[in-house]
């Protein structure tokens, strides 16, 4: 999407959710481990679809992201993914 | 390939939106700029982004642009500046 007018910057200061620090916990997590590189993060961010890019909030972006890179780095499946939305849909915790 | 280059020299982005994972910024492509630092040869972003090892290493500066070589339609004063770090292969010598 380089190259496109997206107006001025927002210079609003953001207030990190828990959410969003959990999000942060889990990159640390794979960069540390060296699960994949942050150039790696960037490129899966750089290549959701233009609908999620656009809407996406910024932790939202690294999460989608590294959900890519999990399922490309064979951690897990899609359907284990699925597998465990499910369940946590449905309430379970284990 | 091009020669490294030094400080001060002038430099001119290439041109050009190849696919894949580029650092150098989309509004930076095709401009005239100055080289501000010489950071060092780093491992290259374009092939680590892959999951390659992005070996040699490239030559990476930081680069300084006139705000009014930048943007054509520039109100600001016509000293500001704007430098951002640019890979040797990204650059050619200007003149």
């Amino acid at each position: 999407m380089g190259g496109k007018d997206f107006g001025p910057v927002n210079r609003r200061d953001h207030v990190r959710s828990e959410w969003d620090n959990r999000v942060d916990a889990v990159l640390k997590l794979m960069l540390d481990g060296r699960r994949f590189r942050v150039d790696e993060l960037r490129r899966a961010i750089e290549s959701l679809p233009e609908h999620d890019y656009m809407s996406f909030s910024y932790y939202q972006k690294w999460l989608a992201a590294i959900r890519v890179l999990i399922v490309e780095k064979g951690m897990l499946t899609e359907d284990e993914i699925a597998e465990r939305l499910a369940q946590l849909r449905e309430g379970a915790t284990g | 390939m091009s020669d490294s280059f030094k400080i001060g020299q002038r430099v001119l982005v290439k041109e050009g939106d190849p696919p894949g994972h580029i650092r150098t910024p989309y509004y930076l492509r095709g401009k005239p700029g100055v080289v501000e630092t010489v950071h060092g040869a780093f491992r290259n972003p374009e092939e680590l982004a892959y999951g390659k090892e992005g070996l040699p290493k490239k030559p990476l500066y930081l680069v300084r642009f006139l705000q009014k070589d930048v943007w054509p339609d520039y109100q600001g004063a016509p000293t500001d500046t704007v430098s951002a770090d640019i890979y040797e292969h990204w650059l050619d010598a200007d003149q």
